[in-house]
């Protein structure tokens, strides 16, 4: 049975058809990657799982019980089964790294502040970064606060992980740290994790699954191999980094539309 | 009538109609969590919005409040010396400062201070995606940050209202005996004479709803910001130009209210 399943969900956001009559099984401890372009609804898809969202039409099922009906009191019990990581991390401004990290345990459990301390030290090696405790978010650079982000995200155990953008933002290298803590965590925790990115590196990497988000709709599901086989133009573009012929058409009607004098021209004047 | 404009207007009654639905939402949620604040855990969260609230705008209150005084006994002696009665410009001055002028003028301060800051801290918070990392987490967003602030708004505005009712007192004293040379003994006699417990009960009960007013509508505005710095930005304005107006309706309706009630109790009393 699947861990997390989305039957025919559909989610407008005023005239805008963002997700149209999506139906997606995730398995448990299997590694999915939704890629897409930019404004395709993954985002939006990731939401709907975790319940930030609610479909206009369809439903969300996790672990056997339907959680897009689901009043907000019952739904954050069942988010304590999940993590999640944030595009640009979403750590809180005002708390340093070690209350960040510890803040679903002081919510959520009854331990002890050392015990707490201790958890979150351990969180925090997990993600390579033990002595960062005190320092505040501002005081942290991109990557390293995606890493305490996810510390966060995994302090409670969850047994599914949902990573929005983890490379987003990042250099080469730094991309290529957070790929390898995905996969780390994958292994380690034996989690169900659900990626969403544009980056194809970090989906080769990471997926058993990619599927790919294009106009609401998903037009392609399968293995990290079979996407590398696949004979349809978008998937094919998209995994080459191509651009279509229309989106360059687009490029050419805005240079058309003004031409601009030679600057010899001006200088003259 | 062109059919674009009654569309136009027909668009923008829904939305202010659904708009004020949510808001109305967000209220009843809000007073739904506030039982859950008297929880240790909880609890810790109240202190630090009090010092924030309360003792950070301690200044801006005692200035706003000592001016007011001291502008009103300018403002009152040159009127009352015409008619000889001077020696009552006490009645006039402390009867504003206590009953009007003063809590109403704190509160505009506070939706200032303490709005501003307050969307501004929240709607970063949205933007930045930190009120759907709380939900994520388990925490609903209200109990966690709504509740704490609105009751700090709620327990503070009339302490601060008290504090800025004295000073105004103060400061009309001070121009009213010290520079116009009004005498004091009659000053103060006939200040007791024009205000009663019940004018000061009357300014303290009002501030209590200009606190939950201000508390409920910044942390709205905050929540329901657009993206964006230009989101923020606009979200705070709101949240002002909101407050002042709710401060001003709710005064005008509490007015009408209490003074049905003294009148029923204590009768009409003059202040000559």
């Amino acid at each position: 049975m699947s861990l997390i399943e989305l039957r025919h969900v559909s989610k407008r956001f005023g005239w805008l058809v963002v997700l149209d009559d999506v139906s997606l099984a995730i398995e448990t401890g299997k590694s999915i990657v939704i890629i897409g372009a930019s404004g395709t609804g993954k985002s939006v898809l990731l939401k709907h799982i975790v319940g930030l969202l609610k479909p206009d039409e369809g439903e969300v099922w996790f672990d056997g019980q339907r959680i897009d009906t689901l009043p907000e009191r019952k739904l954050m019990d069942v988010r304590q089964r999940f993590g999640f990581l944030f595009q640009m991390g979403a750590l809180f401004d005002s708390a340093n790294v070690a209350e960040n990290v510890g803040f679903p345990l002081v919510e959520h459990t009854h331990k002890a502040p050392d015990e707490i301390r201790e958890i979150v030290q351990r969180k925090l090696a997990l993600v390579g970064l033990p002595d960062v405790g005190k320092k505040m978010p501002a005081e942290l650079s991109g990557g390293q606060k995606k890493r305490v982000a996810l510390a966060r995200a995994i302090a409670l155990n969850p047994e599914v992980i949902l990573y929005d953008e983890p490379t987003t933002g990042l250099d080469p290298i730094r991309s290529d740290v957070i790929n390898e803590l995905i996969i780390k965590l994958q292994r380690e925790l034996q989690v169900t994790s659900i990626v969403v990115t544009h980056d194809m590196n970090s989906a080769f990497k990471i997926a058993d699954r990619i599927v790919m988000l294009h106009e609401g709709h998903i037009i392609f599901d399968g293995t990290p191999a079979e996407i590398q086989k696949t004979d349809h133009p978008v998937v094919k573009r998209f995994v080459l980094g191509e651009a279509s012929e229309m989106e360059l058409a687009e490029i050419g009607k805005v240079a058309g539309t003004a031409p601009s004098p030679p600057i010899r021209e001006i200088e003259g004047k | 009538m062109p059919v674009g404009m009654i569309e136009r207007v027909g668009r923008n009654t829904n939305n202010t109609l659904a708009a004020f639905g949510d808001f109305c939402v967000f209220v009843a949620r809000t007073i739904l969590w506030i039982p859950t604040l008297f929880r240790w855990k909880n609890l810790r969260l109240l202190f630090p919005q009090m010092y924030e609230v309360g003792v950070r705008s301690v200044p801006v209150i005692a200035v706003t409040g000592a001016f007011i005084g001291m502008v009103l006994a300018i403002e009152s002696h040159t009127t009352f010396k015409t008619i000889g009665q001077e020696y009552r410009l006490g009645s006039i001055i402390n009867l504003s400062v206590v009953k009007q002028i003063g809590p109403v003028l704190a509160a505009v301060m506070l939706a200032g201070r303490i709005g501003g800051a307050l969307t501004a801290e929240l709607g970063t918070m949205n933007v930045t995606e930190q009120l759907d990392a709380l939900r994520v987490m388990g925490a609903d967003p209200i109990r966690y940050l709504v509740v704490p602030r609105f009751v700090a708004c709620v327990l503070l505005t009339p302490i601060l209202t008290i504090y800025s009712d004295l000073l105004g007192v103060i400061g009309g004293w001070l121009i009213s005996v010290k520079f116009l040379g009004v005498p004091d003994a009659p000053y103060w006699y006939y200040s007791a004479q024009a205000v009663d417990n019940y004018q000061i009960f009357e300014g303290i009960v009002k501030s209590i709803f200009f606190g939950g007013a201000i508390g409920l509508i910044s942390c709205y505005k905050g929540f329901t910001c657009g993206a964006g710095a230009s989101g923020v930005g606009r979200a705070c304005t709101e949240s002002f130009v909101m407050s002042f107006i709710a401060i001003i309706i709710l005064n005008f309706f509490f007015a009408q209210m209490l003074k049905e009630i003294y009148i029923a109790v204590y009768g009409i009393k003059g202040i000559f």
